[in-house]
């Protein structure tokens, strides 16, 4: 069933937002050669419950850690540990934060030192891919428009949309209705409308659509071994608008402010 | 965390016919009966107590769906009861 969320509630799923991009950008800015996703993890942890918050994914369904790190060809889901990240690599981290009982889910995908051309034209168009979504996200909109927009432009490029998984509904629950797809067709689905909060995710691959998963039950990995990128941000449908409820003021798409939370300034 | 997709495959086969449907509207009046939500179930199910103290299994209908009313334990609803099996109901409103 799918649930529409109040002013308040949208606003405590900013500040569980707000602590998401913290914890996201202080990661994002310790990576380096040399460290491990563990150390990764370690940190994401620390600094989710020194905000007062609770690490969501750990425990969910099974899953051992506070944060997915998931590196070149695997593109989604990776399980932080002893793997060492090299200059070169393709590195995703994905987080949620459970804060006064609501969710926020956020990712990005990063460079580890220098990446190749290929590599850095990837996470742009991945990244274009969030914003074009997010820029469908009017009320009286469909959710299709979502899914068409990901689709068209990664698709446009050459990339691989992944179809196993999908983006969803967030509030006290992680995984919420409705499943919000990467694919899909201008003018199709249910209506948007003010109060609908989204984790949008699009997944894309360097190459085939097709993925597999790992032995250990969660890592996902393209099926041709290419790269992968991920990007995530959770967003309320307002009557002004979307809204980026899980904004950092680092590592922004420059369209990202324009859909800042009502009455924050910018930075 | 992105989350398992479950559905019909996209660009492949035909479109399935919605598998949410409702029972079909029977001559006979429904029963209309209070009650209050016990416990939430999987897909929008609810085990509701009515005022003579049976406890029923109810689904949410597409009227409340469709404006995203959100449906609680401790709720006082009216459940239409089938009149073929009165252990079934539908959630036609929930009182305010």
């Amino acid at each position: 069933m799918i649930t529409l969320k109040s002013a308040r509630e949208i606003e405590t799923i900013r500040r569980s937002g707000k602590i998401t991009a913290a914890v996201l950008t202080e990661l994002m800015q310790a990576v380096r050669p040399g460290l491990t996703t563990r150390e990764l993890d370690a940190m994401a942890e620390r600094g989710i419950r020194a905000r007062g918050g609770i690490p969501t994914f750990k425990g969910y369904r099974g899953y051992p850690a506070s944060i997915c790190t998931s590196v070149n060809d695997e593109i989604v889901h990776g399980i932080p540990g002893d793997r060492v990240l090299r200059d070169g690599d393709l590195l995703s981290i994905d987080i949620g934060t459970t804060f006064d009982g609501f969710v926020s889910d956020s990712a990005v995908t990063i460079p580890v030192g220098t990446i190749s051309e290929e590599a850095r034209r990837l996470m742009e168009v991945t990244q274009e891919c969030l914003m074009l979504a997010i820029a469908q996200m009017q009320p009286g909109n469909r959710l299709g428009d979502i899914g068409a927009a990901v689709q068209d432009h990664a698709e446009r490029h050459g990339y691989g949309v992944v179809r196993e998984l999908v983006g969803h509904g967030v509030g006290r629950e992680m995984h919420e209705e409705p499943q919000v797809p990467n694919w899909g067709t201008r003018g199709e689905g249910m209506i948007l409308r003010p109060g609908l909060v989204l984790a949008v995710e699009p997944m894309i691959t360097a190459g085939s659509p097709e993925v597999a998963i790992l032995d250990d039950g969660w890592t996902v990995v393209t099926a041709d071994g290419t790269l992968a990128a991920h990007f995530e941000h959770t967003i309320a449908v307002t009557a002004e608008g979307p809204r980026i409820l899980t904004l950092r003021s680092v590592g922004e798409h420059p369209d990202a402010l324009r859909y800042r939370p009502k009455e924050e300034a910018i930075a | 965390m992105a989350r398992k997709h479950r559905g019909p495959r996209p660009d492949r086969g035909k479109k399935r016919a919605d598998k949410a449907a409702q029972s079909a509207t029977p001559k006979e009046e429904a029963i209309e009966v209070e009650g209050t939500i016990v416990e939430p179930l999987p897909n929008a199910m609810f085990r509701v107590q009515l005022a003579n103290g049976h406890k029923v299994l109810a689904h949410v209908s597409g009227k409340i769906r469709m404006n995203f009313i959100r449906i609680l334990p401790g709720d006082r609803v009216l459940v239409e009861l089938s009149p073929y099996d009165l252990t079934h109901g539908r959630i036609t409103y929930r009182y305010k």
